[in-house]
């Protein structure tokens, strides 16, 4: 048992060295850090841009605060140090308008609508909404408390397909967890999340998904230590090559 | 068992002067575990209230919360008992490793729990599947699996609780009861257990209180759908994204839940004691 | 064949070595005396079937308990033995007249008829007004009754008595003795009674066995072994002087030097006792009639109740037990030279 507890701890240890050392290795070159905060869905992507930002400008050091967008919303307005802020819904980076935190006008930069998630062998051969609405499918979806949720919400009152789901999750990774454990036969889960998946689940597209479409906004924040390095970031993600990234990812690019 | 202290002892300790490197510490984590507390109930939004706590959703969440917690409290009883018997009072070769293997839940971040019981137990996992396929039975997104959840992490809980007390209690008078031409069941059930008791029902509050606050394990294991799973930890999380103010009274009920059934308990609890 | 208690016991655990036989007759009380770790308790435990033997056989008239021969054990629970253990073990949360009925209960006796009977023993014992009392709300005394009660009430063939004297204070201890032995002679199966005191085991015993490391040093009826100790151990508990020597007639050569003269005659190895009363102490060699007289050295002076025993080394090396005033008159201290007198009428000589 102690030595158990001891193994954990110096798992933990060994883990929060790893993770800080490279930043600090970086920070003593004297480069200059531009802090992303941003939603989750935008990891992958995110951590693709800030590598090629860094490729162009190796002055500067990206780094990112990945989280629930109304999770960040409120740091910023309540003076995190960040450069940028990437909102996975207008109401979100509204908040942070509304207290003049953002410098400019956000922009639309990228889209992201919901997909079935089915487990690689489609077990119950799902192939669309309506298919959700058999009583014997094991359904996972999001809370219609959460923004995922809402969208589900939205795409099924649009299709007018009744489901009963199993479980309302609190957010879109409990609901890809249980479709790639194989415990539910469908998901509704955004694109981007399926394409993470890396081939663990399988998505299917539906007409309906066009009505329930999450849009994701980006601006510099007003009080930022490095607006130049904010500027260059945003810049980037909405070049060629940053709507490239994303778009890979699975988000649609306007 | 807490022996009435004597007037004398009180005396003693409220005269020696606590010294500072123990007292000041000693204030600042009281103040660490009660501020919160405190901070919740001055948060709360209390003229929503009586509005909020008889919603139906509130009430069916906490239903649930209690009768999963209390079957949870019951499985736990049921097998966790017989187990610390088994620990506490028999031979067996590995007897150390299966006690830290009991304990290895309490370590366990119940997330991790929450995958390990839908490997076992899930629609695919290696018992489940035949669960499913012989009987039709799946077990994640049933109040059963909550139940199942709260057991994995809170039994541990009860199993050390138990198994102290029967470690603490003299195993001659089993010997006694024994001579006296009682069968070994007879022996557990009538003096054992009872001498026991004590521990029972301290592992049974801890049991219980543990069961009740589950979240990681739950979430994982059963999913969340109202009324069926959503208990009310899993409710306060979600409440937390879209209506805080729903959330800090849900918090508060789960408080006042807490500390009422450890009141309760704690009472009858030294009153059972011996003699 | 007799309904009496037949035993061979041969237990090895850890470095002790316990072999032991014992025979008890129906109606009889056999004590088993000796020092602690002498091996008492575990050869009670073996009867019982708390210890199992490493060799033996134990049986109560034609019912086998264990024999090691035919690989049979019959476990404690089915022997039907009662037993009282030396601080009682009474169930703590159950009531005086539970705890009583609790044998007839695990024998599949009814509630009510088990409840009445353990009544009509505890009436018997004289605690009936205590019957609804926990075991914490009573005496020492009264608990050591009710467990008493409770071995007797399933009515065993066997009663094994595990000191069950020891935890009581000096003047509770005889009024519960002389109880005991009321209810022995009530008693109509075999007992066997542990102790250390030879007090408890001279009231109480028809015949005692003294253990010794395991071993079975003496026995006989208490009279025999009070009069005649066959090892150091029996003589100071029972409180003679027991030397060791080669007799011829009614000189006795002895081991340690120096020689006594004896009223009996014996020829051979043999035992020389006698009590320290009969030891008188002199300051100059005495004249008198006594036949044994020798130069010793005072050792140590203890104060009894109204005399004082003085150790004297010899040889032979001997206790005395003078008046206070003599010890003053002969100026009795650690170190004073002393002589020693016994009359040859107050030792006894058996044979060894």
């Amino acid at each position: 048992m102690k030595k158990m507890v001891g193994l954990a701890l110096l798992g933990a240890l060994a883990a929060g060295c790893a993770s800080e050392e490279e930043p600090a290795d970086k920070a003593g070159e004297q480069s200059r850090q531009v802090v992303v905060f941003a939603a989750a869905s935008l990891q992958e992507s995110f951590e693709a841009i800030g590598t090629e930002v860094e490729a162009d400008h190796p002055e500067l050091l990206v780094t990112f605060s990945f989280g629930g967008s109304s999770a960040l919303a409120p740091q910023i307005v309540s003076g995190a140090p960040a450069d940028v802020f990437a909102a996975a819904s207008p109401a979100t980076m509204q908040q942070v308008v509304d207290k003049d935190a953002a410098a400019g006008e956000p922009v639309l930069f990228a889209r992201n609508r919901l997909q079935i998630a089915v487990p690689p062998d489609n077990p119950a051969d799902v192939d669309s909404l309506d298919d959700l609405a058999d009583p014997d499918l094991k359904l996972a979806r999001c809370a219609a408390e959460v923004p995922c949720g809402d969208a589900a919400e939205r795409a099924l009152a649009a299709a007018s397909v009744e489901v009963e789901a199993d479980t309302l999750e609190e957010d879109v990774k409990g609901v890809l967890s249980k479709v790639e454990l194989g415990e539910v036969d469908a998901g509704l889960v955004y694109r981007t999340d399926v394409q993470a998946a890396n081939g663990k689940v399988k998505g299917i597209d539906f007409p309906e998904s066009g009505k329930a479409v999450n849009d994701y906004l980006i601006a510099p924040i007003a009080d930022a230590p490095e607006p130049d390095g904010a500027a260059i970031f945003v810049e980037f993600v909405r070049s060629e090559r940053g709507r490239k990234i994303l778009s890979d990812a699975g988000f649609d690019v306007p | 068992m807490p022996a009435s202290t004597s007037p004398d002892h009180r005396l003693v300790a409220a005269r020696a002067r606590p010294p500072l490197p123990l007292l000041v510490p000693g204030l600042l984590a009281l103040g660490f575990l009660v501020l919160p507390l405190l901070g919740l109930a001055l948060r709360a939004p209390w003229r929503r209230l009586p509005d909020l706590l008889t919603s139906a959703q509130v009430l069916d969440a906490l239903r649930l919360s209690l009768m999963c917690a209390l079957l949870a409290t019951l499985l736990s009883l049921l097998l966790g008992v017989p187990l610390a018997w088994l620990l506490a009072r028999t031979d067996f070769p590995g007897r150390r490793i299966v006690r830290a293997l009991v304990t290895v839940p309490l370590v366990l971040p119940p997330v991790v729990g929450g995958v390990a019981l839908l490997m076992l137990l899930g629609r695919r996992g290696v018992v489940g599947q035949y669960l499913d396929a012989w009987f039709g039975l799946s077990l994640p997104f049933t109040t059963a699996a909550v139940v199942l959840a709260e057991a994995f992490v809170a039994m541990p809980f009860l199993v050390i609780a138990v198994e102290g007390a029967l470690q603490a209690t003299d195993s001659r008078y089993e010997t006694a009861a024994a001579t006296l031409g009682a069968s070994r069941w007879m022996v557990f059930w009538r003096v054992t257990l009872p001498m026991a008791a004590p521990g029972v029902v301290a592992g049974s509050v801890l049991c219980f209180a543990r069961a009740l606050g589950e979240f990681g394990a739950t979430i994982t294991f059963a999913g969340s759908f109202p009324g069926v799973t959503r208990t009310m930890p899993i409710e306060v999380y979600l409440r937390l994204q879209s209506d805080p103010d729903t959330a800090i009274v849900l918090s508060l009920l789960l408080l006042a839940v807490s500390v009422l059934v450890l009141a309760m308990l704690r009472d009858r609890w030294t009153r059972s004691g011996l003699t | 064949m007799t309904a009496g208690l037949t035993a061979r016991m041969r237990v090895r655990r850890g470095g002790f070595d316990l072999d032991l036989d014992v025979a008890v007759a129906p109606h009889q009380v056999v004590a088993l005396l000796g020092p602690n770790g002498a091996g008492k308790s575990t050869a009670l435990q073996a009867l019982a079937g708390l210890v199992p033997l490493t060799d033996g056989a134990v049986a109560v008239g034609d019912r086998r308990f264990e024999d090691t021969a035919g690989r049979l054990r019959v476990p404690a629970e089915r022997r039907g033995v009662g037993m009282v253990f030396q601080d009682y073990l009474l169930f703590p949360h159950l009531t005086a007249r539970d705890n009583v009925a609790f044998g007839l209960r695990a024998r599949g006796v009814a509630r009510r008829t088990a409840h009445a009977k353990a009544d009509a023993w505890l009436e018997r014992v004289g605690l009936i007004a205590y019957a609804r009392s926990r075991p914490g709300a009573l005496s020492g005394g009264q608990a050591q009754r009710v467990a008493l009660a409770r071995a007797l009430v399933v009515e065993p063939d066997l009663l094994l008595l595990d000191e069950p004297l020891a935890a009581l204070d000096a003047g509770t201890r005889i009024e519960v003795r002389a109880e005991l032995r009321h209810h022995l002679a009530d008693f109509a199966g075999c007992t066997v009674l542990v102790t250390h005191d030879p007090l408890d085991a001279m009231v109480l015993a028809d015949r005692i066995v003294v253990v010794e490391h395991g071993r079975a040093v003496q026995s006989g009826a208490p009279s025999e072994v009070a009069r005649s100790p066959r090892t150091d151990y029996v003589a100071r508990l029972v409180g003679l002087n027991l030397l060791r020597g080669k007799a011829k007639g009614h000189g006795v050569a002895l081991e340690c030097g120096g020689s006594f003269v004896t009223r009996d005659t014996v020829d051979g190895s043999a035992f020389v006792a006698f009590s320290p009363t009969a030891v008188a102490l002199h300051r100059s060699r005495p004249d008198g009639s006594a036949r044994n007289v020798w130069h010793g050295r005072v050792v140590g002076l203890e104060q009894h109740a109204d005399t004082v025993r003085v150790q004297v080394d010899g040889p032979p090396p001997v206790l005395a037990d003078v008046t206070t005033a003599a010890v003053a008159e002969l100026d009795l201290t650690p170190g004073a030279p002393v002589w020693v007198a016994v009359k040859a009428t107050e030792v006894s000589c058996y044979p060894a």
